[in-house]
């Protein structure tokens, strides 16, 4: 008998050792290159070359010096990323659930079918055609400059093109779990439909909402491909463009502003991220196993 | 999943009040007015214009029966997101398809009537003809003004472009030869001041619209004449000055000995874009590699971030082990941050020369990789980039799937003697990949086209040597695509882009019908609707 649990304590260590071992080797993997470019932020030599991982004389000068910077606005990207990022999240969620819930509540010729094409015709998401969407803008532009090139609300307007996909089966599918006695009751007091919608069945889905506006957040803040073709002046950039391009040019002088720049570039996603990590999981299976 | 079978009328009580309608009809009126406007002005634009103009007209009498017929009510929701939906997906995709057939790109830029009304603005002086006798004036920055007399009629001052009235510079009174004796600030040039001018005055013309002229000699001038005059009866353009005929050829002008006018417009020229694709060695050669580094790049993704993530998912899923839920997290930053953040972060670690990576490799080997110059090097550089930042994904979804495999079945293996790695082959795995299947598929679809990764690494090189357009040997396709339309400095390619963006549409087909083939995405998906 204590022979047989000195065996099973023997294996439990073993374990416990491996288990040790592995996750020192798998934090590492994990987060040395985030604790390298935060040492390197705070490293005022600003440079590539000199760089160790304990910083001699740590100080704040990249930080201060990339904020004081004419010739890179880097708030000004920021700001745009920020502004694009939510717009876009907000008028998708928005969409996104008034088509949900007429596919939910309502019975129509053509539904099953719409339904059908708006989950085939993810195959081929908008940032593929960027070609025929650069020429589409342009030409939109020739007349109403605020929606053309070098625009942020042609770029809105481009990622919106989206918003008839996965995510309206997903939310279709919670709506469909919210009782339809709801509506119909507030419909017999008097309520119309979109009042019944706003009013009663939206707050029901917050949940699903979230996860949408959070995926779609940060999925615009991350996109490196639109802006870049439809943006041109520095300061229309977003942060993925004006800081890819400002990095491009002599990175290894520039490597602690770089460095400045990229933490607090992802700290918005990484606190939006912490907060919410569950509700992503959920949503990314769900989404998925759908999809 | 069985449905609710009660059907809710569309019950529209405020849409049917009289004040609903008056305000549908305003907010109708508008959108048409504005539409109406925008569809006029696209069309006069020509190309792209005309097809965003159908594309819009589609979308407004959509709009307007939608809003207008009660049984559309259902609609009516869905309305903003169709229009988005075909102004942005589908409208797209068939103007692709539409360009892919043409030679939409530099030299091809305009429409046919825009490069017409270029070609016709083209001027020359005839031989013969109308012969001006001319003075010139000079001002002391170096401006001319010219005084021209036409054989019968009144006496005319010009300035390159325009035409001048005499009055406005104060000219003076006319001498015998009825040219001014002086014009304020500006110098009258005799015969021998006007010999050292002749070259500069030759280039300029002066004058504007039907009213030209340009110095040919020291005693004459001569009226330009339109060198190019369309007749659109015969679709040719016609040289007044030789006589020679230009048909278009290709979307350009060309005469019969081969002699082409440029600016060229587009047209559509079948196939020739594929042709070059699948037929032409130079082409093919390059297009080939990339097409293949595209799938062994996805799936290798796929591979390395699963292999990574079910490990990692399969260690952290022992519920005795301290500190797991903090050190889960911990190995979930990595997904947290934006790609584009990532992908330059390890640009810098990886640095050959200074880099903090390479530089402990070359410590360690002697020297270290060229990874960004080797074409070997920087695949590998990606991968392992693209590992670091996808593990956490196949984590996530693998410790979700490993929680869902019933306990029994290994109590069961345990009690037959199975090995762990019996346990894991025959068990876990099977199981497993039925319920991450689908996430795989789609997670392949995705890196099929990462633009950024590839794009922020290392902008798809090394090059590819003698490859007739800008590729690299690290360009995907939509990277490849990226450089053919907007940024080879060679010039821009729309058509033969779009045609490669045809090639994507066919492979993303092919996956999503292989999705529908092995799992029962289809039937699942036709059971909700």
């Amino acid at each position: 008998m204590s022979n047989f649990s000195a065996a099973k304590r023997r294996r439990l260590m073993y374990r416990r050792i491996f288990q040790i071992v592995f996750s020192l080797l798998a934090l590492t993997f994990a987060l040395f290159p985030i604790v390298w470019i935060a040492s390197a932020s705070f490293d005022p030599r600003n440079s590539l070359a000199t760089q160790s991982l304990i910083p001699a004389n740590a100080s704040l000068v990249n930080y201060k010096n990339l904020l004081a910077n004419p010739v890179i606005p880097f708030q000004r990207w920021l700001i745009n990323s920020l502004k694009v990022s939510s717009i876009t999240s907000i008028l998708s969620v928005f969409l996104t659930a008034i088509s949900a819930y007429a596919f939910s509540r309502f019975r129509f010729a053509g539904r099953r079918a719409l339904l059908l094409v708006i989950f085939l015709i993810q195959v081929f998401p908008t940032s593929l055609m960027f070609v025929a969407v650069f020429l589409i803008i342009q030409a939109f532009g020739n007349h109403i400059p605020w929606l053309g090139l070098n625009s942020h609300a042609g770029l809105i307007l481009t990622y919106l093109g989206g918003v008839m996909g996965i995510n309206v089966w997903l939310m279709k599918g919670f709506f469909d779990t919210v009782p339809r006695d709801l509506d119909e009751s507030a419909l017999i007091d008097g309520a119309t439909q979109w009042q019944t919608f706003w009013h009663i069945i939206l707050p029901l889905v917050r949940p699903v909402m979230a996860v949408v506006g959070i995926l779609t957040f940060i999925g615009t803040y991350g996109d490196f491909l639109l802006p870049q073709i439809l943006l041109k002046d520095t300061d229309q950039f977003t942060l993925a463009v004006g800081l890819i391009t400002f990095a491009r040019q002599q990175f290894s002088q520039k490597w602690g502003l770089f460095a400045a720049g990229a933490l607090m570039g992802a700290t918005p996603i990484v606190i939006i991220y912490l907060f919410v990590q569950d509700y992503i999981v959920s949503g990314l299976t769900q989404g998925a196993v759908k999809g | 999943m069985s449905k609710a079978t009660t059907t809710t009328k569309p019950v529209a009580s405020l849409s049917n009040s009289l004040s609903g309608i008056l305000f549908r009809l305003l907010a109708l009126t508008i959108i048409d007015a504005f539409a109406l406007w925008f569809i006029y002005v696209s069309i006069g634009d020509g190309g792209v214009g005309t097809f965003l103009a159908i594309a819009m007209i589609v979308i407004t009498i959509g709009i307007n029966v939608i809003f207008l017929y009660e049984k559309l009510y259902p609609l009516r929701w869905l309305s903003p997101g169709l229009a988005l939906m075909i102004l942005m997906v589908l409208y797209p995709v068939g103007f692709t398809t539409y360009t892919a057939f043409t030679n939409y790109g530099t030299g091809h830029l305009l429409t046919k009537p825009q490069a017409i009304q270029q070609l016709e603005k083209e001027l020359y002086v005839p031989e013969g003809g109308v012969q001006y006798k001319w003075t010139a004036f000079r001002s002391d920055d170096g401006d001319f003004l010219l005084w021209v007399i036409p054989p019968d009629g009144e006496p005319l001052l010009m300035a390159p472009g325009k035409i001048i009235d005499p009055a406005s510079v104060n000219a003076g009174d006319l001498d015998k030869d009825g040219i001014p004796k002086e014009i304020p600030g500006y110098t009258r040039l005799n015969r021998i001041s006007s010999v050292k001018y002749l070259s500069d005055l030759s280039n300029l013309e002066f004058g504007t619209g039907e009213q030209t002229a340009v110095v040919k000699s020291l005693d004459a001038a001569a009226p330009l004449q339109q060198k190019y005059v369309y007749d659109a009866d015969r679709d040719v353009l016609v040289d007044q000055e030789t006589g020679t005929e230009y048909s278009p050829v290709e979307g350009v002008f060309t005469a019969e000995d081969g002699t082409a006018l440029r600016p060229g417009f587009y047209v559509v020229i079948g196939s020739d874009n594929f042709d070059r694709l699948f037929r032409s060695p130079a082409f093919r050669g390059p297009f080939i590699r990339i097409f293949i580094w595209t799938i062994v790049f996805a799936a290798l993704s796929v591979l390395l971030t699963f292999i990574i993530g079910l490990l990692f998912a399969i260690v952290y899923n022992d519920p005795t082990m301290p500190y797991r839920k903090i050190i889960r997290s911990l190995l979930l930053i990595s997904y947290a941050i934006p790609p584009f953040i990532s992908v330059m972060m390890w640009r810098g670690l990886l640095n050959p020369s200074l880099g903090v990576i390479s530089l402990n490799i070359a410590k360690i080997f002697g020297s270290a990789p060229a990874w960004f110059a080797d074409p070997t090097w920087a695949k590998i550089g990606i991968l392992l980039i693209q590992t670091w930042l996808g593990f956490p994904y196949m984590m996530l979804i693998c410790t979700g799937a490993l929680q869902t495999i019933p306990g029994d079945l290994y109590e069961a293996a345990d009690v037959d003697g199975a090995s762990i790695w019996q346990q894991f082959r025959h068990i876990t795995l099977p199981l497993l990949l039925v319920a991450v299947g689908p996430l795989l598929i789609g997670s392949f679809a995705f890196n099929f086209n990462n633009f950024t990764v590839i794009d922020v690494y290392n902008q798809g090189g090394p090059p590819i040597p003698n490859s007739p357009t800008q590729a690299g040997h690290t360009d995907i396709l939509i990277t490849y695509i990226f450089r053919l339309a907007f940024a080879s400095g060679r010039g821009v390619d729309y058509a033969y882009g779009s045609a490669i963006t045809i090639v994507i549409f066919v492979v993303l087909t092919a996956i999503v019908l292989a999705q529908f083939r092995f799992t029962k995405t289809w039937e699942e998906i036709s059971e909700n609707v």
